[in-house]
C-alpha cells in the first residue's frame, strides 16, 4: 500500500477545500487534497454562478451581505479572469410589494454596497429582453462568476507551488492514535489502489458530505441537506443579472454565465441519504420557467438545455435534531473543543462567494495548531490566470491569424494562461467543441496539467460538451485525444465516452422537449445508430 | 421581452447539413462554413460582439444554407446581420461603386459606347485590378445606349388600353444593361392581356446589402413599398419581377434581414413565371408556337430560396418542341458584386466549375436561366450564350 505524509490533509476538492489547500501552500504549510470525484463536482459546481454583490442578503442577512461585498471586491481583483463584473438589476414587478424596494435600498447601503435606484428606462436599456412593465428598477454591483474556473484555478496554483491533489480517491475513515487524528485511510478509483496519508491535522471540507466523513471518526455531525434546482437556458439571454426584488424566493434570478444563462432556483429540504442520487423534479421546472418568464418574457420559448440541482450544506452546530440551530452562514468547527478529537476541522456552511474567507479562517486555525506565523496572501495574490489583466482586444491581435472567436473564448476561460493553450500551428487551434469554440490545444493542455481523469472532468475545465448540442459533436473528438495526450487505450476512451454521454442525458432529461428533443434524437443516432456505443457496451460485458 | 423572430439560430441542431451544401466552404478552407459563421458563433456575438470571426466576410449570401436547414435556421440572414451589424465599417470606393447599381447604370447608359469600350480593354482592366482590386479575369456586362424606362414611355399609353394591370418592377440590370428583357416582360405581360405598369423604383438593395451599406439599402427598401404599394390599384394586382434575386429582397429581405414592414405588398409579389403559370391554370393561356431547341435550365440560388424554380421549369416545358435539360443545382459562384472582388474571385470561379462542366456536358443550344449575374458568369466560363426564360417566352408567342 501507498503511503504518504503532510502536515495537512484536506478532504474535499470543492471551493472551500481547494481554498484552504491553497492558502496553506501559500503559508508553506505542506497540504495534500483528496475528492472522492472531481473537483468542483459537489455543491461548488451546483449553483447559478452569481457573483454576490451581499443585495440579495441585505434585507434579511446584514452580516452575510458585508461579507458579499467584501468579498466580491477581492475576488474581481485576484480572480478577474473567473468573473464578469456585469452587474446586476432588481426589478419590481406589478405584483410585487412596492415597498421591498425601499428597504433593500436601505439595507444596501447599511451593509455598503453601492446600489442606486435607476428609472424603468434606463434598467430596460441595460436589458432590452427585461420584462417592459416592471415599475423599478435598482443597480448593484452583481456579477457572475465560473466555479469550475475559480477552483480549478485554486487547484493549478497548490500544484505548481508544491501542493498534492488527488481526485477521484474516497476516502474511507480517519484514522485515530487515542484522540488525535493520524491520518486518513482512501481508496483511489482510477488506480485501483487504496493509499494511506498521515497527517497531524485534517480538514474535513466536504460539505454536505462532511457528516459521513465525521462519523468515520466517530463524530456526530448533523446536516440538514436542501435541495436547489435550476435551468439552463441556450444562449445569453441577459447581459446583466436580473433579480426579482422581493423576499428571496423559488425562480426569481436569472444569471447570465459566459455563453448561456440560468434561472434559480428553488429550495427544498431533503432525506440526507438522497444526497447522491439527486433528480430534479418537474414541478420545479415548471415554477423555474414560468417565474422566468415574469422577468424575461419569452424565456420559456427559448431552449431549454439542461436542469440540475446542488445541496446548501446546511449545519446544525448543536447537533440537535430538531433543524432550529440551522446556521446558513460560515461554521468553524475545532472537533477538539466539540467532541475532544485532536486534529480534526470541519469547515462548512457559507457561500462560494465566501470561499477565501472560509478558507483564511480554516487556516489560521491551522496555521495555529502549527505554530505557523505567517499571513493569509490569499486576498492580495492573483490566481493564475488573472495575473494581468488584458482585455479581448489586445489578445485577439496578439494571436491574429487565428478566429477571434477562439482567441476570445479561450482567453474568457483560462485568463493569461492563454499563452499557454494557443499557438499558430494550425492542428492547434482546429475545434473539438464547435459550441464552446473549446481547441485541441486547449484539451491538450487541460488533459496535461488541469487534473482531467475523463471527459466529465475536461467539461469542468474546458466546457467542452456545455453548448447547445451537449456533447454531439465534440465528445467522441474529446475521447479520442484522451489516447493521444493522456495514458488511455481505445478502449478506455470508448468507455469514457460513454460515461459522458450519460452523465450529460441526466441533465438533458427532465426538459426533453421541442429543439432540445430534437438535438437529443439527432445525437442518439449518432452515437446509438451511426457508431453502435450500444453494442460496444454489449462486447464488454 | 425575447423577440423570438430573431433567435432563430436557437433551433439549430448542428446538424451539419447547411456546411454540406455551402458551395464556398466546399472550395475553400478560409471559411468555415454557415453553421460555425451563423448559429454557432452568434451565440458567442450575443455575449461579446468583440467575438466576431472575420472569416464570414467569405460567406456569398447565395442562401444554399437556409434551403438545405431543415429546423428552418435564418442562416443566410444571421451572417449577413452579423457581418454589418457588429463589423467595422470600413469605407472603400470599389465596393461603393459596385454597390451603386443606379447610379453607375446612369452614367453607363449615358456614355454606353465609352464605357463598354475601355471596361474591356485589357489596359483598364489592369488598373481595375491594381486600384479597385477588382479582377481582370471579370468580364464586365456592357451597358445598354438607352435605359428601359426611357423606352417604356414610348410605349406607355398603349397599357392603357388593357383593363387589368401588373406592377413590373424591373431592377437595375434590365434598367441599364439590357432592356430587350423588359421589352419581353411587356410583350409576354400584354399577350396574356394585361397593361404594365411601372413605378419610380430604386435599386432593390440586394447589392447594398451584401457591401454592408445597410441603411442604404433600408432608405431603398422603404421607397421601394411605397411606391410600389401606392401603385397598387387594387389587392389583386401582382407585382412582378424577372430577376430571381430582386423578387428575393423585396418578399424576403425587407423584412427579415432590413427589418422593414412590406405587408402592404408581400402578398402581392410574384416572381414573374409563377405568375404567367398561374394565368395559364386560370385559362389565360398564351399560344406558343414550337422552338425546336435544346436548352439547359441552370436554377439561380436565390430563386431556389423563394421555391419558385419548379415554376420556371414548369413554364418552360410549356414550350412547344423545347427539350429542357435541367441542370444539376449547383451554385455559379458569382453571387452578385462577390464575383467581382478580387478576394473572392478565385473562390468565385472553383464555386461554378462544376456547372460549368455539366454545361458542357449537357452541349445545349444554350443556357436557360432566371438571374442576371448568373449569366455573366456562365457566358464568361462557358461559350454557351445564356437567355433569360421570358426571352424564351417571347420568342415563343406567336
Amino acid at each position: 500500500m501507498k503511503t504518504l505524509e503532510a502536515e495537512v490533509i484536506v478532504i474535499g476538492g470543492g471551493a472551500t477545500g481547494c481554498g484552504v489547500l491553497r492558502d496553506c501552500t501559500l503559508r508553506g504549510i505542506d497540504a495534500i487534497l483528496i475528492e472522492k470525484n472531481d473537483i468542483a463536482s459537489g455543491t461548488t459546481g451546483r449553483n447559478h454562478g452569481l457573483l454576490h454583490s451581499g443585495a440579495r442578503y441585505a434585507v434579511r442577512d446584514l452580516e452575510s451581505a458585508t461579507e458579499c461585498i467584501k468579498e466580491n471586491r477581492i475576488l474581481k481583483k485576484i480572480a478577474w479572469h473567473c468573473i464578469e463584473p456585469t452587474g446586476g438589476l432588481f426589478v419590481t414587478l406589478p405584483e410585487d410589494d412596492p415597498n421591498y424596494h425601499n428597504r433593500l435600498l436601505e439595507a444596501c447601503r447599511f451593509a455598503g454596497i453601492d446600489a442606486k435606484e435607476i428609472s424603468v428606462k434606463k434598467a430596460l436599456s441595460i436589458e432590452p429582453n427585461c420584462n417592459p412593465n416592471i415599475l423599478s428598477a435598482i443597480w448593484v454591483p452583481d456579477g457572475t462568476i465560473d466555479p469550475f474556473r475559480l477552483t480549478s484555478a485554486n487547484i493549478l496554483d497548490s500544484i505548481e507551488r508544491g501542493a498534492h491533489v488527488f481526485t477521484h480517491t474516497q476516502v474511507e475513515r480517519i484514522m485515530l492514535k487515542q484522540n488525535q487524528v493520524i491520518g486518513v485511510q482512501c481508496y483511489d478509483k482510477t488506480a485501483g489502489e487504496y493509499l494511506e496519508i498521515y497527517a497531524p491535522i485534517i480538514v474535513n471540507a466536504s460539505g454536505v458530505w462532511g457528516q459521513h466523513i465525521c462519523k468515520t471518526a466517530g463524530i456526530e455531525l448533523k446536516m440538514f441537506p436542501s435541495k436547489g434546482s435550476m435551468v439552463i437556458i441556450d444562449y445569453r439571454i441577459n447581459n446583466v443579472v436580473v433579480n426579482r426584488c422581493r423576499v428571496p424566493s423559488d425562480g426569481d434570478i436569472i444569471v447570465p454565465g459566459d455563453t448561456v444563462s440560468l434561472i434559480g432556483t428553488t429550495s427544498r429540504k431533503i432525506p440526507y441519504d438522497t444526497i447522491d442520487e439527486l433528480v430534479v423534479d418537474d414541478d420545479e421546472i415548471d415554477v423555474l420557467l414560468s417565474d422566468g418568464e415574469k422577468l424575461i418574457p419569452n424565456v420559456s420559448r427559448a431552449r431549454v438545455l439542461r436542469a440540475y440541482c446542488g445541496v446548501r450544506p446546511l449545519i446544525a452546530v448543536s447537533g440537535e435534531m430538531d433543524g432550529r440551530d440551522i446556521s446558513r452562514g460560515v461554521v468553524l468547527i475545532d472537533h477538539k473543543e466539540r467532541d475532544n478529537v485532536q486534529g480534526l476541522i470541519t469547515i462548512a456552511g457559507g457561500k462560494l462567494m465566501t470561499y477565501r474567507l472560509m478558507a483564511e479562517m480554516t487556516t489560521d486555525l491551522i496555521a495555529k495548531k502549527l505554530g505557523n506565523s505567517k499571513r493569509c496572501l490569499t486576498y492580495k495574490i492573483p490566481l493564475p490566470g488573472s495575473e494581468k489583466r488584458v482585455g479581448y482586444t489586445k489578445k485577439i491581435k496578439y494571436f491574429s491569424g487565428i478566429p477571434n472567436s477562439v482567441v476570445g473564448s479561450t482567453h474568457y476561460r483560462h485568463g493569461e494562461r492563454v499563452h499557454n493553450i494557443l499557438s499558430l500551428k494550425k492542428r492547434n487551434y482546429g475545434l473539438i467543441c464547435e459550441c464552446e469554440m473549446v481547441t485541441l490545444g486547449e484539451v491538450e493542455y487541460a488533459i496535461k496539467n488541469l487534473k482531467v481523469n475523463d471527459i466529465v472532468d475536461l467539461r469542468r475545465r474546458t466546457r467542452i460538451g456545455m453548448g447547445p448540442c451537449q456533447g454531439e459533436l465534440c465528445a467522441y473528438r474529446a475521447a479520442g485525444l484522451f489516447t493521444e495526450f493522456g495514458d488511455f487505450t481505445p478502449d478506455e476512451s470508448t468507455k469514457l465516452l460513454m460515461d459522458f454521454l450519460e452523465e450529460r442525458f441526466k441533465g438533458v432529461k427532465p426538459v426533453l422537449w421541442g429543439d432540445g428533443l430534437r438535438e437529443f434524437e439527432f445525437t442518439y443516432w449518432i452515437y446509438q445508430g451511426l457508431f453502435g456505443l450500444g453494442l460496444v457496451e454489449d462486447n464488454n460485458t | 421581452m425575447i423577440k423570438l423572430e430573431n433567435i432563430s439560430f436557437d433551433h439549430c441542431i448542428k446538424c451539419t447539413v447547411c456546411t454540406i451544401y455551402c458551395p464556398v466552404a466546399r472550395v475553400t478552407h478560409l471559411y468555415p462554413g454557415p453553421k460555425q459563421s451563423g448559429p454557432d458563433t452568434e451565440r458567442l456575438r450575443i455575449k461579446n460582439p468583440e467575438l466576431l470571426d472575420v472569416s464570414l466576410k467569405y460567406c456569398s449570401n447565395c442562401k444554399r444554407c437556409e434551403i438545405a436547414c431543415p429546423s428552418d435556421v435564418k442562416i443566410a440572414d444571421i451572417i449577413q446581420t452579423a457581418k454589418w451589424r457588429y463589423s467595422k465599417k470600413e469605407l472603400r470606393i470599389r465596393d461603393f461603386l459596385l454597390s451603386r447599381t443606379d447610379l453607375m447604370g446612369t452614367f453607363g447608359t449615358l456614355f454606353s459606347a465609352i464605357v463598354n469600350f475601355f471596361t474591356h480593354l485589357g489596359m483598364v482592366k489592369y488598373f481595375l485590378d491594381v486600384i479597385f482590386k477588382i479582377p481582370s479575369g471579370r468580364t464586365f456586362p456592357n451597358y445598354a445606349s438607352g435605359t428601359f424606362t426611357k423606352w417604356f414611355k414610348s410605349v406607355r399609353k398603349y397599357q392603357d388600353n388593357y383593363a387589368d394591370k401588373v406592377i413590373y418592377f424591373h431592377g437595375c440590370y434590365v434598367n441599364y444593361n439590357y432592356p430587350q428583357l423588359g421589352k419581353d416582360v411587356v410583350k409576354v405581360v400584354n399577350a396574356l392581356g394585361k397593361g404594365v405598369i411601372i413605378t419610380k423604383e430604386k435599386c432593390c438593395g440586394v447589392p447594398l446589402i451584401a457591401n454592408g451599406y445597410i441603411k442604404k439599402a433600408q432608405s431603398h427598401g422603404r421607397h421601394n413599398i411605397k411606391v410600389l404599394s401606392s401603385a397598387l390599384p387594387d389587392d389583386k394586382t401582382k407585382i412582378v419581377s424577372a430577376s430571381s434575386s430582386c423578387t428575393l429582397a423585396l418578399k424576403h429581405e425587407y423584412p427579415n434581414l432590413l427589418e422593414l414592414d412590406n405587408s402592404p405588398i408581400i402578398n402581392n409579389i410574384t416572381y414573374i413565371t409563377q405568375f404567367i403559370l398561374e394565368e395559364f391554370e386560370k385559362g389565360n393561356i398564351l399560344r406558343l408556337k414550337p422552338l425546336s431547341y435544346t436548352v439547359a435550365y441552370h436554377s439561380p440560388c436565390h430563386l431556389e430560396r423563394m421555391g419558385s424554380a419548379a415554376f420556371t421549369i414548369e413554364l418552360l416545358r410549356k414550350i412547344p418542341a423545347l427539350t429542357v435539360k435541367i441542370l444539376h443545382s449547383e451554385c455559379c459562384g458569382i453571387s452578385g458584386t462577390y464575383g467581382f472582388k478580387n478576394e473572392y474571385y478565385g473562390i468565385s470561379q472553383s464555386v461554378g466549375n462544376e456547372l460549368f462542366r455539366i454545361i458542357d456536358e449537357a452541349k445545349p443550344d444554350f443556357v436557360v436561366t432566371d438571374c442576371e449575374t448568373c449569366k455573366w458568369q456562365i457566358e464568361m466560363n462557358t461559350k454557351y450564350k445564356v437567355i433569360h426564360p421570358i426571352s424564351l417566352l417571347a420568342e415563343a408567342i406567336e
